[in-house]
């Protein structure tokens, strides 16, 4: 078919499905699922992940003291939702993820565009950002708990140095994949270094950046959580802790998933910013 | 030795049904050449697919030897246009040949000897230990080929597999299988949508119609068994087989299987054709 | 003679600029707290000295050695279990549509708030934290193998069938290796995951173990031991970082090669 002949030969696809063979049938795609099916099989899962969570329990298998039944835990979600001592801590996990994800964020890109248009900072400071960046974030915790205590600066001394580099390594990448010849055309036509940052650099780096932010978001969630659940930071974390001690299975669970629905959340959210601000760039560049 | 007989395809869509083949019926003799050409979105790449087995026909049936093809048959190599897709880019070059051998258990010695002499022929036998991405198109394509070739096939099938490299690597290729085919004795049918190809190569070309796709014209190309890209192009005879099939796609644009297939043109100039032995 | 001197003068030239800043701040570090009498921020030579007495002697078998063991146990079965389930869940269209949100919502659990539920059923023990970190790691390694098996290439999948390259030479050549490099990816995010959940699992309920000792010294207010505690994990994560970039550039070679030749073609 001369429709795949211009298809670009080298580029092996590894993100996505491969192409579907050309011709006529192309609408055949095994990405196209037919409509609803797709979410319907997912619904499928959810509800009989819920149904196995319902009669596991009851069976010899595993004893309800571990695993209450989903009807138990549902219960316990329903009356966490009317007392306002959960509604509190959800806001303290939010501010402490809003709050950490915001500094690192603003941080990391500072610090990105900073080292990343002068190449002898990037030099120099390679080598200690790749040792910095996997010493782990919860090593910090003895750190943060002799200087703040369980106050809010403590989760946002784990949250910022975990997303921080998150940010910044993503912001340097960008700012590297920088292409040669708008680099050229920009000097040719004696742009100063802030001006091809702005117009060069910056609209290359931001899918980065957003990637960045997206990894960030996540692991900005689970050090607050972290946080709150060894340190004992009021916040969700800290329910489960108190929870967990007061023998309450069923909102130990309960508030797991609402964890977990917090992190799905997250996800999609930052998914879907990042799918806008790539959408934005491919179309802005395919313009170009 | 290859019969493709009343062949079908109907893609089932969502919304729509798509009729891609209809009714292709031609037969390919042991040891032949034969083109296969037809316009653009002709169903080129699904017949051969069906042909080697790697999709299912809605009806009629493809037959290699006498016995139907239902999934990829032992004795069949496909070369394909996408030759950056379809080598492992994880393997070496001498990998990407030797694999396929592995399952035939021919014994180390076997094995080597016959990538060697497979690497040999396409041109590659100082490549053996590079990664088919640092290579050029036109030598990907070669390793592919190289793959099929010590795979000892009795039938190769190529799709497309120039379209994508530069012209002077395309003439380069052309005749390397030109050379292959007569060395080897293989039968080779080679799909394309470039005319010049399809008349250089082969000693019969297969013309088709628009989808759905039905055979338009079977010619038979009766240029000198020696060829090359400098005289048999410039010959007066190639410009008439060329012009005449230039014509047929022209009018296969026009034509499908829907409608009763016009008398093919066969003009004066162009008349007894020499069947082949 | 001149190639040479380049070549000397390039080297120097990168030493320097890979270990000038690391040395510059370890100075400012060294001297700014040279005589602190800041009771939780020692002098670095106390730290330092404290280092050695504290974790060459017996806590290098009683606590380091065990929680790299169980580091090592979760991780490795998180690997099987997360790539042979992510081989089967991406063979298979109907199972990936089933499993996917059920998946993305176990990923999406912060790993820690596991620890509290894994304790319910596998007390405080070791198995307690083999199994925490499993369960944090596996989702990451899942996926990501879900994702690369679900984008293995048509035309090199055609390829393996019409020279009957089937079964486990299929899955060895094609399926697995072509989605290294997510599978990859995956590991390198649970390899961070099983880091934090090691140290956390073993600050919750521990008698031995790395991040229970740091607590223990912080709690005891043994501020140059527990520094000396932070510096050891900063360490050993940065050790691990280094280690799996060198087993990543040893399988993952060709990926690298290829996306480069793509980019400059």
């Amino acid at each position: 078919m001369t429709e795949s002949g211009s298809t670009p030969v080298l580029t092996k696809t590894l993100e996505g499905a491969g192409t579907v063979p050309g011709g006529p049938g192309g609408g055949r795609s095994r990405r196209t699922p037919a409509g609803l099916v797709t979410p319907l099989r997912g619904l499928a899962g959810l509800t009989g992940l819920v149904a196995l969570l319902e009669v596991l329990p009851r069976t010899p298998v595993v004893s309800a003291d571990y695993l209450p039944p989903a009807s138990r835990t549902a219960e316990a979600l329903g009356q966490m939702l009317t007392e306002d001592a959960f509604w509190t801590a959800l806001g303290d996990t939010l501010t402490g993820w809003g709050l950490g994800l915001a500094i690192a964020v603003v941080a990391g890109v500072v610090a990105g565009i900073v080292i990343g248009s002068v190449p002898l900072l990037r030099a120099v400071t390679a080598s200690t950002i790749e040792f910095l960046r996997p010493i782990p974030s919860v090593a910090l915790i003895p750190v943060a708990v002799l200087l703040y205590g369980t106050d809010l600066r403590s989760k946002l001394l784990l949250v910022v140095y975990a997303a921080f580099w998150q940010v910044l390594v993503q912001v340097l990448a960008g700012m590297q994949d920088v292409d040669p010849v708008a680099d050229d055309t920009a000097r040719s036509y004696r742009l100063g270094t802030w001006g091809r940052v702005r117009y060069v650099m910056w609209p290359t780096a931001l899918p980065y950046v957003m990637t960045g932010v997206r990894l960030a978001a996540t692991v900005a969630l689970v050090l607050t959580i972290t946080a709150e659940l060894v340190i004992g930071a009021p916040g969700l974390g800290n329910q489960i802790a108190v929870a967990q001690n007061s023998g309450a299975v069923p909102r130990v669970y309960a508030l797991v998933l609402v964890t977990g629905v917090l992190g799905v959340t997250i996800n999609l959210m930052a998914r879907a910013v990042e799918r806008r601000a790539l959408h934005w760039h491919q179309s802005i560049r395919r313009e170009g | 030795m290859l019969d493709v007989r009343d062949l079908q395809k109907i893609y089932t869509g969502r919304h729509r049904n798509v009729e891609a083949l209809r009714n292709l019926t031609f037969h390919i003799g042991a040891g032949e050449l034969v083109c296969l050409v037809g316009p653009s979105g002709c169903g080129k790449t699904t017949l051969l697919k069906c042909m080697a087995g790697l999709l299912a026909p809605t009806g009629g049936e493809v037959r290699l030897d006498g016995s139907p093809v239902t999934g990829p048959p032992p004795g069949m190599a496909v070369v394909f246009q996408e030759y950056g897709r379809s080598l492992f880019a994880w393997m070496n070059v001498r990998d990407n040949v030797a694999l396929p051998l592995r399952r035939k258990k021919l014994g180390k010695a076997r094995e080597r000897e016959l990538v060697d002499h497979a690497l040999e022929v396409v041109g590659l036998a100082d490549a053996h230990r590079a990664y088919p991405w640092q290579l050029s198109g036109g030598m990907q394509q070669r390793v592919a080929i190289a793959r099929a070739v010590a795979f000892e096939p009795k039938v190769l099938l190529m799709d497309e597999p120039f379209a994508a490299v530069d012209a002077q690597t395309r003439a380069e290729l052309e005749d390397l299988i030109r050379r292959l085919w007569r060395e080897l004795g293989v039968t080779v049918l080679f799909v394309t949508h470039d005319i010049d190809e399809a008349v250089y190569l082969g000693q019969r070309t297969l013309i088709l119609s628009t989808s759905p796709t039905v055979v338009q014209e079977d010619l038979t190309i009766d240029l000198p068994d020696e060829r090359d890209q400098l005289h048999t192009r410039s010959s007066t005879r190639f410009a008439e087989l060329r012009a005449h099939v230039y014509e047929q796609i022209q009018r296969a644009k026009h034509h499908h299987g829907d409608r009763e297939a016009p008398p093919a043109d066969r003009s004066e100039n162009l008349a007894p054709q020499t069947t082949k032995s | 003679m001149t190639r040479t001197t380049t070549t000397v003068i390039t080297l120097v030239r990168r030493v320097l600029l890979a270990l000038g800043l690391p040395a510059v701040l370890f100075a400012v570090w060294w001297f700014a707290t040279a005589g602190s009498t800041d009771f939780y921020v020692p002098p670095l030579s106390t730290v330092l000295g404290r280092f050695g007495e504290v974790w060459t002697g017996e806590r290098l078998l009683s606590d380091v050695v065990p929680s790299l063991a169980r580091l090592a146990a979760g991780y490795l079965l998180a690997v099987v279990a997360g790539v042979g389930l992510g081989l089967v869940i991406g063979t298979s269209r109907v199972v990936r549509d089933v499993l996917e949100p059920v998946l993305e919502l176990f990923r999406a659990i912060p790993p820690p708030v596991l620890v509290p539920v894994i304790m319910l059923f596998a007390g405080i023990g070791d198995t307690m934290k083999v199994i925490v970190i499993v369960s944090g790691c596996i989702w990451p390694i899942l996926l990501n193998t879900v994702e690369g098996v679900r984008a293995v290439d048509e035309v090199l999948s055609d390829t393996c069938r019409s020279y009957g390259i089937t079964g486990p030479s299929r899955l060895w050549h094609l399926t697995l290796r072509s989605a290294s490099p997510q599978i990859i990816t995956g590991m390198r995010q649970a390899l961070s995951i099983a880091i934090i959940l090691m140290v956390i699992s073993e600050m919750f309920a521990a008698s031995n173990g790395l991040g229970f000792t740091i607590v223990q010294f912080q709690r005891s207010f043994a501020i140059p031991e527990m520094w000396s505690g932070v510096l050891l994990l900063g360490l050993l994560g940065f050790a691990l970082s280094l280690l799996f970039r060198f087993a990543e550039n040893r399988v993952l070679a060709w990926y690298h090669g290829l996306r480069r030749a793509q980019r400059n073609p």
